[in-house]
């Protein structure tokens, strides 16, 4: 079972849901929680434990100015405009290279090979006897996050129970998360800007094929509008978290509502036993 | 032209709250660009009238014609994007994977492979009060977001290239849309929250930045919900010489405004519209004192 967290909208409450979700399944099953928010991973804030890390690496080209004629093959070829060919010498962008081997493939003197770079990192703990998490850290200023979210992923793909925790938004990072996965929540609040956020965000799951159940988060009692749309897409509002400054408190300090308030470990095996009925699990 | 982009690391601490306000707010004539495209928000505040939109390709996308391909398999081998798989006696590409490389389009040994553009969203060209807003909607699930930042931002620059400031509200996180976001900006201003985790993100992102030129400013908005953070980023900040623009209290006024589509600033004797004055007075004086050291 491998359930997804996302949103549209940032800061809606996913770390929170996929922390607490976790916290509480880990108290009778083995769980692998996945921070594939590798931008601004924050999960590791609320498990601290130390962690084995493992380099994310891609291939760049390195180009062998002695073999290379500039016949400008390679970068007529790349699609990025990472590869720029001068009279005198060849111009390479790392930060544009999607790594796709086309200019090693192109290049008519085999002056091309690749070599490995470094984008990010992926961290391996343990911090609770039946709780693995994985972290992705993209470096800071690589703009490419899918490898990362890949790698992380990658680290969990033979656990039977995954969680993992999107990124804000609704292009690549997000889809990479949620691919493979057998439901996602999405986290909203009852703003304009969240609604205008999940209508994005449950088009993206839709598109992906995986179904999807509605967390409503930080509720102040005028959820309507989140009603009526959850009403009319046919999608069940698995849980609502209210409004209070105290739970907003215990969040902000790195704590976990599940450990302070543990009433609530009840909501989240719900909310689980929601998931697997929408995945069609038992 | 100054060019002032709002961003956070941490998604949800109040960019777009404070942008909208900032437009109410700032003198000058104004352009203005929300270059959160997975998740564009600040028309909701501006009430715009749309003037003209455009299309946005993205990148091209790979298709395989099944008539000519034999199955050979060999798109599928060199896909570094696991993009490419069997469908029958035929291959198919994935357009949601597809990076557009083309790498299969070079491997075919039977032509049956061609780029095709597709469009992946929309760059909208609006009229405000305070000036144009140049905003898009990416297609959900499309790539390339970084690539139709910089179509917004592009839009922008050539239609107003007289205005006093550029004002853009910028998206969450420090990957390609926020790169894309900041390059060729000069002052960024980071809205964070007290959190563990708002701290934590606004490290990260100020690392970023100063690899890039802007000047950085910072602002904590619901400051008061954890006063003891609320000081651990005011030391932070201090101590790596980021200046201190603004703090706003947590104020129920903020989502009233929202629910309304209105800046918090209308309700002008909100505390958060309050501290927000006080923000874009700070915040002005550095624009000012940006122009004169420039």
């Amino acid at each position: 079972m491998k359930i997804a967290i996302a949103s549209g909208k940032g800061g809606t409450g996913k770390t929170m849901v996929a922390a607490n979700l976790a916290f509480t399944l880990s108290h009778t099953c083995q769980v692998t929680l996945v921070d594939c928010d590798v931008e601004e991973p924050n999960l590791h804030l609320f498990f601290p434990a130390p962690g084995t890390e493992t380099y994310v690496n891609v291939t760049v080209p390195v180009i062998d100015e002695k073999t290379c004629d500039r016949c400008g093959m390679c970068g007529e070829f790349c699609q990025y405009g990472a590869i720029t060919v001068l009279a005198s010498r060849v111009l390479f962008f790392p930060e544009l290279c999607h790594s796709c081997g086309g200019c090693t493939l192109v290049c008519p003197k085999s002056a091309i090979h690749e070599m490995p770079k470094k984008i990010g990192t992926v961290t391996f703990a343990t911090p609770l006897p039946r709780l693995n998490l994985v972290t992705g850290y993209l470096d800071a200023g690589n703009p490419h996050a899918v490898p990362v979210i890949r790698a992380a992923k990658k680290m969990a793909e033979n656990d039977t129970l995954v969680i993992c925790d999107a990124s804000p938004g609704t292009s690549c990072p997000v889809v990479e998360t949620l691919d493979g996965c057998d439901a996602c929540l999405l986290v909203t609040e009852s703003t304009p800007f969240g609604l205008h956020d999940l209508e994005l965000a449950v088009d993206v799951a839709a598109r992906l094929g995986i179904p999807a159940g509605i967390v409503i988060n930080r509720s102040d009692g005028q959820d309507q509008a989140t009603l009526d749309f959850c009403t009319n897409h046919d999608l069940e509002v698995m849980m609502t978290i209210p409004f209070d400054r105290r739970i907003a408190a215990i969040q902000s300090r790195g704590d976990l509502l599940c450990r302070a308030r543990p009433e609530w470990m009840k909501a989240f095996s719900a909310l689980y036993r929601k998931c697997c009925a929408l995945a069609g699990v038992d | 032209m100054i060019r002032l982009a709002v961003i956070s690391g941490k998604g949800g601490t109040g960019k777009t709250m404070i942008t909208a306000a900032l437009v109410d707010l700032l003198p000058g004539t104004l352009v203005l660009a929300d270059c959160d495209v997975d998740a564009a928000n600040l028309a909701l505040l501006l009430n715009p009238e749309l003037i003209c939109t455009e299309p946005f390709m993205g990148m091209k996308s790979a298709v395989i014609d099944p008539a000519v391909c034999t199955g050979c398999g060999e798109c599928e081998m060199h896909c570094r994007f696991d993009a490419v798989h069997a469908e029958g006696d035929a291959y198919r590409v994935n357009p949601i994977r597809c990076e557009g490389c083309a790498v299969c389009v070079h491997i075919c040994p039977v032509k049956a492979i061609t780029m095709q553009p597709r469009q992946t969203g929309e760059v909208m060209y609006s009229q405000t009060e305070r000036g144009h807003l140049v905003h898009a909607c990416l297609v959900p699930g499309a790539g390339n977001s970084g690539l139709l930042v910089h179509a917004v931002k592009k839009t922008a620059m050539v239609q107003d290239r007289n205005c006093d400031l550029f004002l853009i509200d910028g998206p969450p996180g420090t990957g390609c849309p926020l790169i894309s976001t900041i390059s060729g900006v000069d002052v960024v201003l980071i809205v964070t929250e007290p959190s563990v985790s708002g701290l934590h993100d606004l490290k990260r992102v100020v690392a970023v930045c100063r690899q890039f030129r802007p000047r950085i400013l910072v602002a904590i908005n619901r400051f008061d919900l954890d006063e003891s953070l609320t000081e651990s980023i005011r030391k932070w900040c201090a101590e790596e010489k980021i200046p201190l623009v603004g703090t706003i209290p947590f104020d129920a006024t903020v989502i009233d405004s929202v629910r309304q589509g209105k800046p918090v600033t209308r309700a002008r004797n909100s505390p958060a519209a309050q501290a927000i004055q006080i923000l874009k007075t700070n915040l002005d004086q550095e624009l000012m004192h940006y122009n004169n050291q420039r």
